[in-house]
C-alpha cells in the first residue's frame, strides 16, 4: 500500500471510489458514443430523408446532406469522430440539435435540467426519510401496523411511477380541477426570481413531486423494514434488552445499524428511480430533461437524446459519489480501515 | 414438497400468484374467447366512450382498447419473461462463476459487474433502442435482459461465496470433482429458491422497464403492449380530454401485475428467510 495511505484510511476509501467512478463514466462516455452509431446507415440520410418527404429539389437535398455531414462531423472516421467528441464533451459542447437546429444540445438541456434537479432530488430525499421511519417503526412495533404499513409500501412501491402519475393527474387535475394538468409555470409567466412566479411553479409542482416521493416511501420503508427486523433479532439486541436498557435507547441502537445499508440504498435509487421519473415529467409536460427526452425521440433527434442520456449518466454518478462520501465519514469501519471496499 | 407446502400456506404468495393467473388467462386466452376484432382492427372513431359495442371504448385510432388490453398484457408478460430469463441467465453464471473463481478472476468479474451497475439501466436502455433499427418484441426483452444483470449477479456471487465454504462443497472438492461439476451439481441447486425471486425480480422489471421504454417512444414496432397503448394516449392527450378508458385499463393492468409479482416475491421471501417470518 502506498505510504500516503498509511493511518489515512478515509483517503484510500475516496481514492478507489473516485477511481472506480472513473472508471464508470469513461464507460459511460464510450457506450454513450458507440451504441447509438450501431445504426446501420447514418442518422443524418435519416433526416434527410424526412425533409425529402417535402418536395425538395434533389440538388438541395445533396446540399442539405453535406452541410449536415460536415456540422456533425459524420465523414471523419470513427476514432476521430470519438475524438472530437470526447474533447467536446470536456468542454461541454455536446453537438447541435437536429430538431431546434442551429441550436446547442447543451443550450437546450442546460434550461431542462435544473428542472429535473428540483423535482427529483428533494422527491428521492423526502421519500428516502419518510420511508425509512416507516419501515423501522413497522419493524419495530409489528402486529397490525407493520401489516397495514408492509402492505401498503408493497403496493405503493409496485405501483410504476408514471402510473400513478397518469392517474394523479386525471383525477386531481382533469376529474376535479384542484391542480394545473401540466407544465411547469402557467402560461404567461416566465421564469425569473420572483414571489408570484415561485407561487405558481410551486402550485405546478405539487402533483408530480407527490407522485414521485409516494412510490419513494414505498420501496424504502420495504428496505428498512427488513433491516429493522434482522437487527432487531441479533444478539447485541437480545443481550441490551435483558441488560434492561430502556426500549428507546435500544431502537436508537437498531435505527443507526439498519440504516448503514439504507444509505447504499439511497445511492442506488439516484440511479434507478431516474428512468420512471423521466416519464413521469413527460405525463405531466414538466420542462425538465423527461419530457425533452419524449419529443427528441419523436423527432428522432440523436445528439439530443444522447446529450441527455450522456448528462443523466453524469448526474447520477455525481449523487453517487456524494453518498458515498458521506458514507465515508457515517460508517466508523471505513474511518477505522476495517471494511475493504469492492 | 415441503416447501410448496409452505408455500402454498403463504397468504401474500398464494393472491399474487392467483392474480398473476388470472391476468396470465385473461392474456393467453381473451383473444381466442372475449373478442372477435383484432387488435389493429378500427371498430369506432376517436375515444369512443365505452359502449356494448367496445366495452371500454376506443383508442385514439379507433381501436377497441378491450381488445388492445389483452394483446398489450400478452406482448409485455412475453417481454418481460424474455428480459428475466437473459438477465438471470447471465446473471446467475456471472455470478456464480465470480463467487467460484476467486482471486483476480472474482476482482475482474465484479469490477466489471460494479461499473455497469453505477450506470443508469435506462440510459443504456435508450441508446441500445435507439440503435436497433426494427424493435420486435423479442429484441427489446433481450435488450432489457442484457442491461438488467449486474443486480443478480451480485447477489448470486454472494451466495456461491458463503456456499463456497460449506461441508458438502469441501467432500466434494476433495473427491476431485471438477469445477464446472462443482458448480452445476453442489451449488447452483442450493440456490435455487434463491435465483427463483431474482428470476420474478427480473420479470416485474423487465415488465416495467418494456413499459418506461414504450412510453418514451421506444417501443416495439407494429405491436401492441401495454407502454405502447400509454404511449399513444399520452401523445393524443388522453388524460387532458378525460378520455379515462384509454389510458386506465392499461395502468391499472401494469400496477396489478407487478403488484401481484412483487407480492408472491416478497411471500417466498418470508419463507426462505425466517426471521423474516416472526416479527413481534
Amino acid at each position: 500500500m502506498l505510504r500516503v495511505f498509511r493511518n489515512r484510511p478515509y483517503l484510500l476509501y475516496l481514492t478507489r471510489k473516485a477511481f472506480w467512478y472513473l472508471v464508470a463514466f469513461v464507460a459511460a462516455v464510450a457506450l454513450n458514443f458507440f451504441l447509438p452509431r450501431l445504426i446501420p446507415g447514418n442518422p443524418v440520410s435519416v433526416i434527410v430523408g424526412q425533409m425529402s418527404a417535402g418536395a425538395v429539389e434533389s440538388a438541395t437535398l445533396e446540399r442539405l446532406y453535406t452541410a449536415f455531414m460536415r456540422d456533425f462531423g459524420l465523414d471523419q472516421p470513427l476514432h476521430v469522430q470519438f475524438w472530437t467528441y470526447l474533447t467536446g464533451v470536456l468542454q461541454g459542447d455536446l453537438g447541435t440539435s437536429f430538431m431546434l437546429y442551429p441550436s446547442k444540445v447543451w443550450d437546450v438541456i442546460r434550461q431542462a435540467l435544473p428542472w429535473t434537479v428540483a423535482l427529483q432530488v428533494p422527491a428521492i430525499l423526502v421519500g428516502w426519510i419518510v420511508g425509512n421511519v416507516l419501515g423501522a417503526l413497522a419493524a419495530y412495533k409489528g402486529g397490525t401496523f407493520d401489516r397495514f404499513a408492509f402492505t401498503g409500501s408493497l403496493m405503493l412501491s409496485s405501483i410504476p411511477y408514471f402510473c400513478l402519475a397518469i392517474i394523479f393527474v386525471y383525477a386531481f387535475a382533469v376529474h376535479w380541477p384542484l391542480f394545473p394538468a401540466s407544465g411547469g409555470y402557467s402560461f404567461g409567466y416566465f421564469p425569473e426570481w420572483s414571489w408570484a412566479f415561485f407561487v405558481d411553479a410551486l402550485y405546478h409542482y405539487a402533483l408530480p413531486f407527490l407522485s414521485l416521493v409516494l412510490v419513494a416511501i414505498g420501496g424504502q420503508a420495504i428496505g428498512m423494514r427488513e433491516m429493522a427486523i434482522y437487527e432487531l433479532n441479533t444478539d447485541y439486541v437480545n443481550y441490551a434488552k435483558k441488560l434492561g436498557v430502556s426500549d428507546r435507547r435500544v431502537v436508537r441502537y437498531v435505527f443507526r445499524n439498519a440504516m448503514l445499508p439504507q444509505i447504499t440504498g439511497l445511492a442506488i435509487s439516484f440511479g434507478t428511480l431516474i428512468g420512471g421519473a423521466l416519464v413521469t415529467e413527460a405525463v405531466f409536460s414538466y420542462p425538465g430533461l423527461g419530457s425533452l427526452l419524449f419529443t427528441a425521440i419523436r423527432q428522432v433527434d440523436y445528439p439530443m437524446i444522447q446529450g441527455i442520456t450522456l448528462i443523466i449518466t453524469l448526474t447520477v454518478l455525481l449523487a453517487n459519489f456524494l453518498v458515498d462520501i458521506a458514507y465515508g465519514f457515517i460508517d466508523p469501519r471505513i474511518r477505522a480501515g476495517q471494511v475493504g471496499e469492492r | 414438497m415441503e416447501l410448496l407446502r409452505i408455500l402454498l400456506r403463504s397468504n401474500r404468495f398464494m393472491a399474487g400468484f392467483w392474480i398473476v393467473t388470472a391476468v396470465l388467462a385473461f392474456a393467453l386466452l381473451g383473444p381466442t374467447l372475449l373478442t372477435d376484432v383484432g387488435p389493429f382492427q378500427r371498430v369506432g372513431g376517436l375515444f369512443n366512450p365505452p359502449s356494448r359495442d367496445a366495452l371500454l371504448g376506443t383508442d385514439n385510432f379507433g381501436r377497441d382498447v378491450f381488445t388492445q388490453l389483452m394483446y398489450g398484457t400478452r406482448t409485455s408478460l412475453y417481454i418481460g419473461l424474455v428480459a428475466g430469463f437473459v438477465a438471470t441467465f447471465i446473471g446467475v453464471t456471472i455470478g456464480t462463476l465470480a463467487g467460484y473463481a476467486s482471486g483476480v478472476v472474482e476482482e475482474a468479474l465484479m469490477g466489471f459487474t460494479n461499473v455497469l451497475i453505477t450506470i443508469p439501466p435506462i440510459v443504456v436502455l435508450i441508446l441500445l433502442s435507439v440503435a436497433v433499427d426494427t424493435r420486435t418484441a423479442t429484441t427489446m426483452g433481450i435488450i432489457i435482459g442484457v442491461t438488467a444483470w449486474p443486480w443478480t449477479a451480485r447477489a448470486v456471487r454472494a451466495q456461491t461465496s458463503s456456499l463456497r465454504t460449506r461441508e458438502h462443497v469441501a467432500i466434494a472438492r476433495i473427491s476431485g470433482v471438477g469445477s464446472l461439476e462443482m458448480m452445476l451439481v453442489e451449488i447452483l441447486p442450493y440456490m435455487f429458491s434463491y435465483i427463483f425471486m431474482a428470476f420474478i425480480l427480473q420479470l416485474t422489471g423487465g415488465i416495467l422497464a418494456e413499459a418506461t421504454l414504450s412510453m418514451l417512444g421506444l417501443g416495439p414496432f407494429q405491436t401492441v403492449s401495454l407502454g405502447t397503448m400509454l404511449h399513444w394516449s399520452l401523445l393524443w392527450e388522453s388524460v387532458r380530454v378525460g378520455a379515462w378508458w384509454a389510458f386506465i385499463p392499461a395502468t391499472v393492468f401494469l400496477s396489478i401485475t407487478t403488484f401481484s409479482l412483487i407480492l408472491m416475491n416478497a411471500g417466498m421471501d418470508e419463507i426462505f428467510n425466517p426471521t423474516l417470518r416472526h416479527t413481534r
